[in-house]
């Protein structure tokens, strides 16, 4: 039998998967690999095609070419066996709301054929923090605890790879980091991958990025070395008291801007030269004009905007 | 099996917390009663046989109330997607849900008419042959009705829209006979007065067990279920 442990292959080997819907083509000949242990952040706008690679990876639908494996299983041809080595969160997390916590459950173990239920019930309630909400129905729970609850239910059968799609979505920020945490202790025993908005996330969670974006991969490496990569010019943070409209197009008169944008209640986005600071000379025009310097400051490329640049078609960097 | 058994005990558990089972099982039994001391009064005949060709009919209705839930509910609240990725094959989900609501029908709908058997005793001792094939009848009329109820509900989010589909698929098996005779004499007459329902029955009510009878049911249950595994399946492409 084939296993991933035996012979140090990755845990889920993607190659040239894609996937029509009628005439469109949601994923376009995506691969990608992921180790044992690692832990793998989908990042995309809506509509890129990750709910789609993760529904294959799942199970839950066949791929219109390519393959996956996961385990050493064909995702198709051996769909069930990858099925008891998968936990799956959903984007809706698949709740029986007139069932207790409990109740659910303990069907979700019964489905994974679960030897000695009760105990991995406790285990799965206890990693989540729901343990005191056994009892309760589901449809009484917060959206916060629900998703604990669908964790759990991805979690139950002890599988060696977890795919959670949005895990966070809906949490308090104390709930999001408790959720972190229980994501980054998965990792080593357990792969995981999981698709989120929130982009501080990644950088926190995971291990390494995969950008996205109709249907293909735009993007694939750690969230430090990408945000490195794609830092095509300097940006500069610019607030001032009195706003004016011609205040981009002065700005862009400044040697060395590239382009300047209004962001509301007077504050600027520069962007200028790489490796050239012009915020002197920034300055000096703002004062010169009257517009009331309130604050200037270099701005690093947050992982937010690496994702939009590169989603973005204006400017990909690759 | 084990995972059959687990969607077959959580679809019973869930019929019990939303009215739906008491509702219909309530309204059938109340048709039942009426029916049963009407025609008891009128007949003086300690037999069930116009009880059951009546019960097929009252079925007609109930049957697809109890099964619209099974499959459209899962895909419009998305649960689908935790049966559907569990290592569970798409004819066992069927199956599971199939047997939940004929374990339903037999304990709520089914086992509370056994009663009728006893107040017989009153006008006289019943013939209890054609009582035992007249309840042979019933379940098997049952299991059919549930398994078109379950392919129903395998092609729609929508519960009402569900239960409207089988209603009419089991009113077209119901009165198929009775375009027969438009096809006059040949091969498709003869195929659609087989395919209508109620007269593979009233044999059975009447004491007489043909092997025709039973195969016809237990082909309805295999066809549709198979069919609602088939719906499954191609949505999985989609």
């Amino acid at each position: 039998m084939p296993d991933a442990r035996m012979n140090g292959t990755p845990t889920i080997q993607v190659q040239d998967l894609s996937k029509w819907y009628g005439d469109f083509e949601a994923l376009r000949q995506v691969s990608f690999d992921v180790q044992k242990g690692e832990i793998l952040g989908f990042l995309g706008p809506n509509g890129a095609g990750k709910t789609t690679t993760m529904r294959i990876l799942t199970g839950y639908m066949p791929p219109s070419s390519g393959s996956a494996t996961v385990a050493g299983y064909d995702v198709f041809k051996d769909s069930i066996e990858v099925r008891k080595r998968i936990g799956y969160l959903p984007e809706t997390v698949p709740l029986y709301t007139e069932m207790t916590v409990w109740d659910y459950l303990d069907f979700c173990a019964r489905l994974r054929g679960v030897e000695n239920r009760d105990a991995a019930i406790e285990r799965v309630m206890e990693m989540t923090s729901i343990g005191e909400r056994a009892d309760t129905l589901i449809g009484k729970l917060s959206k916060g605890f629900r998703q604990r609850v669908g964790i759990a239910q991805a979690l139950v059968h002890n599988p060696e790879v977890l795919i959670m799609d949005e895990p966070t979505i809906g949490l308090d920020p104390k709930q999001i980091i408790e959720i972190r945490h229980l994501i980054k202790s998965l990792a080593g025993e357990h792969t995981v991958i999981l698709s989120t908005h929130i982009l501080p996330e990644v950088s926190q969670t995971c291990s390494r990025v995969l950008i996205i974006n109709d249907g293909a991969i735009v993007a694939e490496d750690t969230p430090e070395r990408l945000s490195a990569r794609v830092r095509g010019a300097e940006h500069i943070y610019l607030q001032v008291a009195n706003a004016a409209p011609e205040i981009p197009t002065e700005l862009e008169k400044v040697q060395g801007v590239l382009s300047a944008r209004a962001k509301g209640n007077g504050t600027y986005e520069i962007e200028t030269n790489l490796g050239t600071d012009r915020r002197a000379d920034i300055a000096a025009l703002v004062v010169q004009r009257g517009w009331g310097l309130l604050e200037l400051r270099p701005v690093s490329l947050s992982l937010e905007e690496v994702f939009l640049k590169l989603t973005t078609s204006e400017e990909v960097a690759q | 099996m084990k995972n059959i058994w687990a969607i077959t005990l959580r679809e019973l558990k869930a019929y019990f917390v939303s009215p739906i089972a008491y509702v219909v099982s309530a309204l059938f039994l109340v048709a039942m009663g009426y029916l049963f001391a009407l025609i008891l009064i009128s007949s003086r005949e300690a037999s069930l046989r116009n009880l059951f060709n009546n019960m097929i009919f009252v079925l007609l209705i109930m049957a697809p109330a109890l099964t619209m839930r099974l499959l459209a509910e899962e895909q419009r609240l998305g649960t689908i997607e935790l049966l559907l990725t569990a290592p569970v094959h798409d004819w066992q989900v069927v199956l599971g849900k199939f047997l939940g609501s004929f374990i339903l029908f037999v304990v709520m709908l089914l086992a509370p008419t056994l009663y009728y058997v006893l107040i017989l005793q009153v006008f006289g001792p019943p013939d209890y042959g054609p009582i035992l094939t007249g309840y042979l009848g019933f379940v098997l009329i049952g299991a059919a009705y549930l398994a078109i109820g379950v392919f129903g509900s395998s092609l729609t989010q929508n519960q009402i829209i569900a239960f409207f589909i089988s209603m009419v698929i089991l009113l077209l098996l119901w009165i198929a006979d009775a375009s027969s005779s438009v096809f006059g004499v040949g091969a498709l007459s003869d195929a659609l007065t087989y395919l209508a329902l109620p007269r593979h029955f009233t044999d059975l009510f009447r004491g007489v067990v043909d092997t025709t009878d039973i195969v016809y049911a237990l082909s309805v249950v295999a066809i549709f279920l198979f069919l609602a595994t088939q719906v499954l399946q191609t949505k999985r492409w989609r």
